[in-house]
């Protein structure tokens, strides 16, 4: 009787939840722990015979294959040039937009156009101004300026070059993002702060590192972790332009992935990459964690 | 108020000068694209390097012809609209409606099931692509709409944005709402989803931006034409022999045009959309 009862009233608030929570649970968590579980298990996709228990052998077998150890450094590399570099232009842009000056919607609209082109459109466009002939746009716009010193360079086949062709068209897609969010941070940051500095005598640049840096800190971690995390997403780019070449050069913890699972349907070793990708993420998402908390303990 | 003091004039100078580079380097690719998708293919190339690159010698449309007689471009921009556009229609539904429970609303497991969304806040979907494709494949899902399209429509985050934004309204409102005796779910639809235009708008964009661009899953998932987004046309009509770089520019601008239309139509709301993401902190 009592379960009858109960079963016949469902709160507004659970029949409201429950779409989202279905979702959640069987689109995102379980698949999820699918990767758990798979991840000691050898099983490929389509074959008859049953997943078998390997234990720990997916993990090993990753950390002992080199183009995975080259993945991981790749995008920690990305992620060491990509973040300082992205952000601090972000930064740049964003102060400068904050000043009241003819033109400035004009600029914001500017800055942040690329963050509307699809990437996989971003890579085959900056794939066109990569291309290797001495008159390609920055092969020659490079030549130009160090006035022929430079060699015309096939940037995406050039292992010295394929990964830092990637970053250039990775910070121009992703940087006005950044750019919207500093900027409502440091509209966030009230007037009579710098007024009251100024009034106490401090230039530009003090206003700058005692007043703006401080009070966007938090913005400034959200803003890093985001693009921390992306750096370890990097994938369209990579299959369109490099497939992870040249001599795995621009190979990526994703791209790694997809090829385990989509191209040689290895579902065990897939789900191991899935479980250190996550790890990655959340010692990212950990750190940012700490240092938000400081925060919050000094004020 | 008083205004600070105006700054120096090297300040300005050097501020303009940062600007206008800043302005050549983000929209040079633009432009560039614009420009070779309106050129004889021979001339994409040869004149990249220099000042040529962004002057429309011999302009034509004979590229855009070109690509709706190779490929079926019309039948790729519906998809991704339809894709995208049920997406967010559906996921605006469904998320405001779990904000809204969470932020208001007694019922049993919502703690638990918030700890839930918060711990998938900052799950990637690049953290679950690999065995949600395995999912999918047991499924027999593969190569249709709805692989692209209900995994999609639960979202964690915009359900915290809409939580958050639903904290923050006057409960006055609802509760004169409740008085008058609506319910819960007349409050929502006559009170809530009028007063939070703002939030549906931010998470309609961040949406859309997010899934519009998509181009790992559909990879995975989809086999052939029949319901294959823009961004995997593009790549493989990048392949498609013969290479024809004013070809696939004219791909390129078409598939971006629509999107910037309506960018510059409602610009504020993109820009607080995305605003609005960072806010959480």
């Amino acid at each position: 009787m009592t379960y009858l009862q109960r079963s016949k009233f469902i709160s507004p608030g659970t029949q409201m939840a429950f779409p989202a929570i279905v979702g959640l649970l069987f689109f995102v968590a379980l698949p999820f722990g699918l990767a758990l579980i798979l991840s000691f298990y050898q099983y490929r996709i389509g074959s008859p015979q049953s997943p078998e228990w390997v234990g720990l052998r997916n993990f090993s077998r990753l950390f002992a294959d080199d183009a995975f150890r080259r993945a991981l450094v790749n995008n920690a590399v990305f992620a060491l040039v990509v973040v300082p570099v992205q952000t601090t232009l972000a930064l740049a842009l964003a102060l400068l937009l904050n000043q009241s000056f003819r033109g400035r919607t004009f600029f914001r609209t500017l800055f942040f156009l690329p963050v509307i082109f699809p990437m996989a459109l971003v890579a085959i466009v900056w794939q066109l101004i990569f291309s290797p002939e001495a008159t390609g746009l920055a092969n020659s716009l490079l030549s130009t300026l160090t006035m022929g010193w430079w060699e015309p360079t096939d940037f995406l086949r050039d292992p010295r070059f394929a990964l830092p062709a990637i970053m250039v068209m990775s910070i121009w897609q992703g940087c006005g993002f950044q750019m919207i969010i500093l900027l409502a941070g440091r509209q966030g940051i009230p007037d009579h702060l710098y007024e009251a500095a100024e009034i106490d005598g401090a230039n530009r640049w003090q206003c700058f590192l005692h007043i703006t840096l401080p009070g966007l800190r938090n913005t400034l971690i959200f803003v890093v972790l985001v693009t921390t995390i992306l750096a370890f997403r990097l994938f369209d780019q990579v299959y369109i332009l490099t497939q992870g070449g040249p001599q795995n050069a621009t190979t990526t913890v994703m791209f790694e992935t997809v090829r385990a699972i989509f191209d040689r349907g290895q579902v065990g070793r897939g789900s191991a990459m899935t479980v250190v990708f996550f790890l990655i993420v959340v010692s990212i998402a950990m750190l940012q964690r700490k240092y938000l908390r400081e925060e919050r303990e000094l004020s | 108020m008083k205004p600070l003091s105006s700054p120096p004039l090297w300040y300005r100078i050097l501020g303009y000068g940062i600007l206008f580079l800043g302005a050549v380097l983000f929209f040079g690719p633009i432009l560039f694209m614009l420009i070779a998708s309106l050129k004889p293919d021979h001339l994409v190339l040869s004149e990249a390097g220099s000042w040529r690159a962004f002057f429309p010698s011999e302009a034509s449309l004979d590229n855009y012809r070109s690509v709706f007689t190779r490929v079926s471009f019309v039948r790729f921009l519906l998809n991704s609209l339809f894709i995208t556009g049920t997406i967010v229609a559906a996921g605006l539904v469904v998320n405001s409606l779990a904000g809204y429970a969470f932020a208001r609303l007694p019922w049993k497991g919502r703690h638990l099931f918030f700890l839930l969304v918060l711990a998938l806040l900052i799950l990637p979907f690049e953290a679950i692509a690999a065995p949600l494709f395995y999912q999918m494949t047991e499924m027999g899902w593969r190569n249709s709409y709805q692989v692209q399209i209900i995994p999609f429509i639960a979202n964690a985050f915009s359900i915290y944005l809409f939580y958050t934004f639903f904290l923050g309204l006057p409960r006055e409102l609802e509760e004169s709402a409740m008085m008058d005796g609506a319910g819960p779910w007349r409050t929502y639809w006559q009170v809530i989803v009028p007063t939070a235009k703002p939030a549906f708008a931010s998470v309609a964009i961040l949406t859309f931006l997010l899934h519009w661009g998509n181009y790992l899953w559909p990879l995975m998932v989809t086999v052939g034409d029949t319901y294959r987004p823009l961004p995997v046309a593009i790549a493989s009509f990048q392949t498609l022999p013969p290479i024809q770089w004013g070809d696939i520019m004219a791909f390129g601008v078409m598939m971006v045009a629509p999107v910037m239309v309506v960018f510059l139509w409602f610009q504020r709301w993109f820009v607080q959309g995305v605003a609005a993401s960072g806010m959480k902190n």
